[in-house]
């Protein structure tokens, strides 16, 4: 009886109040795409637009997807750059290697190249897993120092220079739109996105994660083999890592060891913005890919005004993140005090 | 005017329409050892936050010294002469003995520059009020919870202090530190100084106080001169409750133990531990905190392995070298610090139930099973009468006890055979604890192996069959509960 | 006396500074040994020139580390007001020292720290989240409403800063000289003043205790907020020194090749014993660190380390580096659990 009677703004306010986080990021959203519709509908609203976008942003996004699961354990990942140009360096030489004399790949290329990075991702994350859980080094100064670690290895291999002139077959491949409509690497990133949002909703890891995430002690007290965890989670994030590489490698048809430098940072900055909190145990998956989409739509949007600096980018970037972590404060300050206030009785 | 040293009169203070102090009068005079007693959530702290200037009352005044204050700020409490030394004792862990001593005078003396020499002389007169001795150059964090607590007191002293509020001051002492905080107090009396001693723990009470004040939900219920209370009264003030008490008698204890240890130790800890357990059995190990008890008990769930001697389950010799190996074994552990150790306090309390067991709800590749997950905390909610709206709720919003019986369900969803209780009701409300205690009676009719490691000798007496002793590390005496009293245990323990 | 000296040594092992030490004086022995050249007085002066800006750099962070916080935002603030403060005195077309320069940057500086200061402070954000903004937002400004471009030529003061030494060592056997700058002066006098500061002063003393326990700092009547906001703006201050000395020795202002340094920094700044987690750390160590860091960075060349390689080298020191360090914390609560253990037995 109640809920019929509810009017839709108490039905709004309700949905709003089930988690505030969430949906300030969709009115952002919101309003960014009327405001661009009014001003610059037509250089905006177009499917080559949306289809750009889309090949772009999973670069990072698989990036700060691996970020997130390692903030969720109250840790962070800052070698996901690295591990991703390292990835792409290896495999930017196998193909190389296999580019005949025409110009082309044989058939089994592009399979053993994501096969193979994947795995490379995988073993350089169960690296930092293992510096993590077995050597008990701080993620912050772990990850970021084995970032430098395999940054530093992309160096010495390539001299600093790029790596090209392998098969246009691979970059023109991902390049492909399933369709005609869908681009490959946006396949790419949702099929990832959905195997880690599976993994945190509907699998003991998930569940696991979370908790340990919370308090690593009562995690052990409860029986939780805390180092296998963190090794898994580390290993995933190199995986998703890997595959941003994988992207990259595609969109700019080459590898560099300084591709993507800017992208460590952001990736801390989509995944803190999408509500995880940095010191784990909380965090959805929606969350961090709204913001990745908020923030790849107000990159695009700004380049629709020519006498805007492009460079604006990353004032509102900044400028985003205070802003809705200043949100936070004043909101969840006050039902915090209220809570805390009630416990004690 | 009156005499006393603190009179608070009818004192009021909500939040957010939560009544948390209901007229609350009482007086303190100086040199009196006054105690403040009450139940979580009575209002004890936030009466000592009102007293220290923390929170401002929203009506009723208090009188220092004859002088009125309808409002008080931290700064006039300490002018006053008032000094709250609270559980964790406010210090610095990263800082040096000296430094932790010298660090307030010298910021009440607004200081801008350091000077090492006036900081190490401050800090020797500190020490030497109370006759303390330790090393000023070491590490506060390498100290131990009584020197810790030491530091604190002499870190009090060192301002015109008139009365000291001690927020449950021996938590984590051992008796024989108690012991000391106790003289230190008595001599602090007989300068004239009031202490106000917040606990729950019945015979410090009786102990140390002469005066007494307990609140229940906001309200005095009960003040006057601790020599006209008894044990009966001390409860029911607190809860307002009567109990029965319930003595365990085992009733389908097996034939075979179903839990040896045979001569177990671990260096520095403990040493040639041995005991039989049973089901349907309660066993209680009592013994001071540094009898090695707490050892022992992590060490039978594989926290800390043991290193020589072994353990049999089923009769059958185990290695426990982790937490899992002793699931498998159908081991489980409420740990002593429920806290930090027994609970994930911000998640919700479905997924602190189901925790240890939920790789048995999922499928071969983990997969939960939402309906089987559901279905289990039901089931416990109801079993263990866990009080809440709902179960996805955080953790965090239950009461002492209910989180308790969150611990318990976890570990009793798991089908064990044997559970190892650290403190089962340490930090828990009286009637919680009846509630406990009648639950673990009925677990070992049913057919678990229970053993209790506890320092509450009335618990140990009450809930179990037989009593182990502990004392510096080893078993002193294995006593039958039923022809046993607290005077022959004491004796053992000390 | 004899127990006394066993004691020092005891109470030594279990700091981070003598390790640091001798690795650097092997790495220095070895470069040495390799190569002829590390000891030659022009080498060691190319290093005390180089170590100038990053020890800048690391005094601040080190500073913000103690306090339990961290800092990712003192290259982009930097470079931000040093390019503020060069663009403002070649438009005005300045003509006076490189006074006037220190000043603007100082001040900027100032205001740029203000702002992580307030959010860190007074908001009570953390400070990783706080400063990854700021530096998106001091990036955005200098790149965006600045629209910063390389500015070759310098003010004619800040030139002759640069260029202009306090002596000159020459190797006699290559022949090859080198200028110490003057700007090692300005890294000199705040190392000075910071050490008197986290020493000898409540304030610093403060940030120890902040670093230790915020809650037992509160409890004592000290003014936390208004401490980590002070103590950003001094960070503020010190970054955009820094800032100001990068360009005069490098005779141009580069809006972005500072950028991407505070990670060596910080690692400099953890690997000299500093806790990540904060309360613990000297200077000296932080000093030491961080000349590991620039060393390696600057000297492998001299044992035939191509330079391609040198961050391969700077990771697995990071790694290594705090490895020990970690291990170090573990054994440390291992011994005394047991030691109390013991104690309490007695």
């Amino acid at each position: 009886m109640m809920k019929k009677e509810m009017t839709p703004f108490a039905r709004f306010e309700k949905m709003y109040a089930s988690d505030r986080h969430l949906w300030r990021l969709i009115i952002m959203i919101i309003v960014w795409m009327i405001f661009i519709a009014l001003t610059r509908f037509s250089k905006f609203y177009s499917i080559l637009n949306f289809q750009t976008m889309a090949s772009q942003f999973p670069e990072f996004g698989l990036m700060s997807l691996g970020v997130m699961l390692c903030m969720i354990t109250g840790g962070i990942d800052l070698s996901v750059v690295g591990v991703a140009n390292f990835t792409s360096i290896l495999m930017a030489f196998l193909l190389l290697n296999l580019t005949n004399a025409a110009g082309g790949l044989p058939g089994y290329a592009i399979p053993l190249v994501f096969g193979l990075g994947i795995l490379i991702g995988a073993a350089a994350g169960i690296f930092n897993g293992i510096l993590v859980s077995k050597f008990n080094i701080p993620p912050i100064l772990a990850t970021m120092g084995s970032g430098e670690l395999f940054t530093g290895l992309c160096l010495a291999l390539t001299k600093g220079n790029a790596v090209s002139k392998f098969s246009r077959v691979y970059s023109r491949t991902i390049n492909n739109k399933i369709a005609g409509l869908v681009p490959v690497q946006l396949l790419i990133f949702i099929v990832m996105a959905v195997f880690i949002w599976f993994l945190l909703s509907r699998t003991v890891f998930g569940t696991k994660l979370y908790m340990l995430g919370t308090s690593a002690t009562a995690a052990k007290f409860s029986g939780l083999r805390n180092d296998r965890l963190l090794i898994k989670t580390y290993m995933v994030s190199g995986m998703c890592a890997a595959l941003g590489g994988l992207i990259m490698l595609a969109n700019y048809n080459s590898a560099r060891a300084d591709y993507g430098s800017v992208y460590t940072l952001q990736c801390v900055l989509i995944v803190v913005l999408g509500g995880v909190n940095p010191n784990g145990g909380k965090g959805k998956i929606s969350g961090v890919v709204l913001a990745i989409i908020l923030l790849r739509m107000l990159e695009t949007g700004i380049n629709r005004f020519p006498s805007i600096s492009s460079y604006y980018i990353s004032l509102i970037w900044g400028g985003v993140l205070i802003l809705v972590m200043v949100l936070n404060y004043f909101t969840e300050n006050s039902t915090r005090f209220i809570k805390r206030q009630m416990l004690q009785q | 005017m009156a005499e006393g040293l603190l009179r608070a009169v009818d004192i009021y203070k909500s939040f957010v329409g939560v009544q948390a102090l209901k007229k609350v009068s009482f007086e303190i005079n100086p040199g009196e050892i006054h105690c403040l007693a009450g139940e979580n959530g009575s209002g004890k702290s936030t009466l000592i936050k009102v007293i220290s200037g923390v929170y401002s009352p929203d009506s009723g005044y208090m009188e220092f010294g004859g002088k009125r204050y309808e409002k008080i700020t931290p700064i006039d409490a300490i002018q006053s002469g008032i000094q709250v030394i609270y559980q964790d004792f406010s210090i610095f862990p990263n800082l040096t003995v000296m430094e932790n001593l010298a660090f307030n005078s010298e910021l009440a003396d607004r200081r801008k520059i350091v000077n090492w020499k006036r900081m190490r002389k401050i800090a020797t007169d500190a020490i030497a009020k109370i006759n303390f001795k330790v090393d000023l150059d070491a590490m506060v964090g390498t100290l131990t919870v009584a020197e810790k607590q030491m530091i604190a007191i002499s870190r009090a002293l060192m301002f015109n202090t008139k009365l000291i509020i001690m927020d449950e001051p021996t938590t984590a002492l051992t008796k024989r530190e108690v012991r000391n905080l106790f003289n230190i107090i008595l001599k602090l009396k007989e300068r004239g100084i009031a202490i106000l001693f917040v606990s729950h723990k019945l015979n410090e009470v009786f102990e140390i106080s002469e005066k007494f004040t307990i609140l229940r939900s906001g309200e005095l219920v009960a003040t006057g001169s601790t020599a006209d209370l008894d044990s009966e009264k001390f409860s029911f003030f607190m809860t307002g409750r009567e109990f029965q008490k319930k003595t365990f008698v085992p009733l389908n204890v097996s034939k075979e133990p179903i839990f040896q240890a045979k001569g177990i130790g671990m260096k520095s800890a403990f040493h040639d531990v041995s005991f039989d357990l049973r089901r349907g059995e309660i066993i209680g190990i009592t013994g001071l905190l540094d009898s090695g008890r707490t050892e022992l008990a992590l060490s039978l769930f594989g926290i800390r392995p043991i290193d020589h001697g072994a353990v049999l389950v089923n009769g059958e010799e185990v290695k426990i070298i982790n937490p899992q190996v002793a699931m498998q074994h159908k081991i489980g552990y409420v740990p002593e610090d429920r806290l930090s150790e027994g609970l994930f306090l911000t998640q919700s309390i479905a997924d602190n139930i189901v925790i240890s067991e939920i790789d048995s709800l999922a499928n071969k590749i983990g997969i939960l099973d939402h309906k089987r997950r559901s279905e289990e905390i039901e089931r416990w909610v109801r079993e263990l009468a866990i009080s809440t709206p709902n179960p996805d709720n955080a953790c965090q919003t239950l009461s002492g006890g209910n989180q308790q019986r969150v611990v318990l369900a976890k570990w009793l969803a798991l089908n064990l055979d044997i559970l190892i209780l650290n403190g089962p009701t340490v930090g828990v409300d009286i009637g919680s604890k009846h509630d406990i205690h009648g639950i673990l009676q009925k677990l070992a009719e049913e057919g678990l192996a229970l053993l209790i490691i506890s320092d509450d000798l009335p618990e140990v007496l009450e809930n179990c069959s037989r009593i182990l002793v502990m004392k510096s590390g080893s078993i002193v005496a294995d006593l039958d509960a039923a022809k046993s009293d607290e005077k022959t245990i004491l004796s053992y323990m000390m | 006396m004899k127990s006394t000296i066993s004691n020092t040594l005891q109470k030594l092992s279990r700091r981070n500074e003598p390790y640091v030490f001798l690795v650097l004086m092997l790495l220095c022995v070895l470069i040495e040994i390799r190569s002829g050249q590390f000891f030659s007085s022009n080498n060691l002066v190319d290093i005390a020139s180089a170590f100038a800006v990053p020890g800048l750099f690391a005094i601040g962070a080190f500073m913000v580390i103690i306090s339990g916080g961290i800092d990712v935002s003192f290259p982009a603030l930097a470079s931000l007001s040093v390019y503020a403060t060069t663009k403002f005195l070649l438009d005005v077309n300045y003509q006076g020292g490189v006074w006037l320069a220190i000043l603007i940057a100082l001040a900027l500086g100032a205001i740029l720290g203000a702002f992580n200061g307030l959010f860190i402070g007074y908001f009570r954000l953390p400070a990783l989240i706080v400063t990854l903004g700021s530096s998106s937002v001091f990036k955005g400004i200098m790149q965006g409403a600045l629209n910063s471009k390389q500015l070759t030529v310098i003010p004619i003061g800040m030139k002759n800063f640069g260029t202009s030494s306090l002596f000159i060592a020459k190797n006699p056997v290559s022949g090859l000289t080198s200028r110490m700058p003057v700007a090692i002066l300005a890294f000199l006098i705040v190392l000075f003043l910071v050490y008197f500061l986290m020493r000898y002063t409540m304030f610093g003393r403060g940030l120890y205790g902040i670093g230790g326990s915020e809650i037992s700092a509160h409890r004592a009547g000290f003014g936390v907020r208004n401490t980590k906001f002070i103590m950003y703006v001094m960070v503020g201050m010190i970054a955009s020194l820094a800032g100001v000395m990068r360009v005069c020795m490098m005779q141009q202002a580069h809006p972005t090749n500072m950028l991407g340094m505070e990670m060596n920094i910080i690692a400099g700044v953890v690997l000299g014993g500093t806790a990540i987690t904060g309360g613990r750390g000297t200077l000296l160590g932080c000093m030491l660190g961080t000349l590991l860091i620039v060393i390696v960075e600057n000297s492998l060349i001299l044992i035939g380390v191509p330079t391609s390689w040198k961050s391969v080298f700077t990771g697995l020191l990071i790694i290594i580096g705090t490895g020990v360090s970690a291990y170090q914390v573990s054994r440390m609560n291992r011994v005394r659990s047991v030691e109390t253990v013991a104690k309490e037995v007695v």
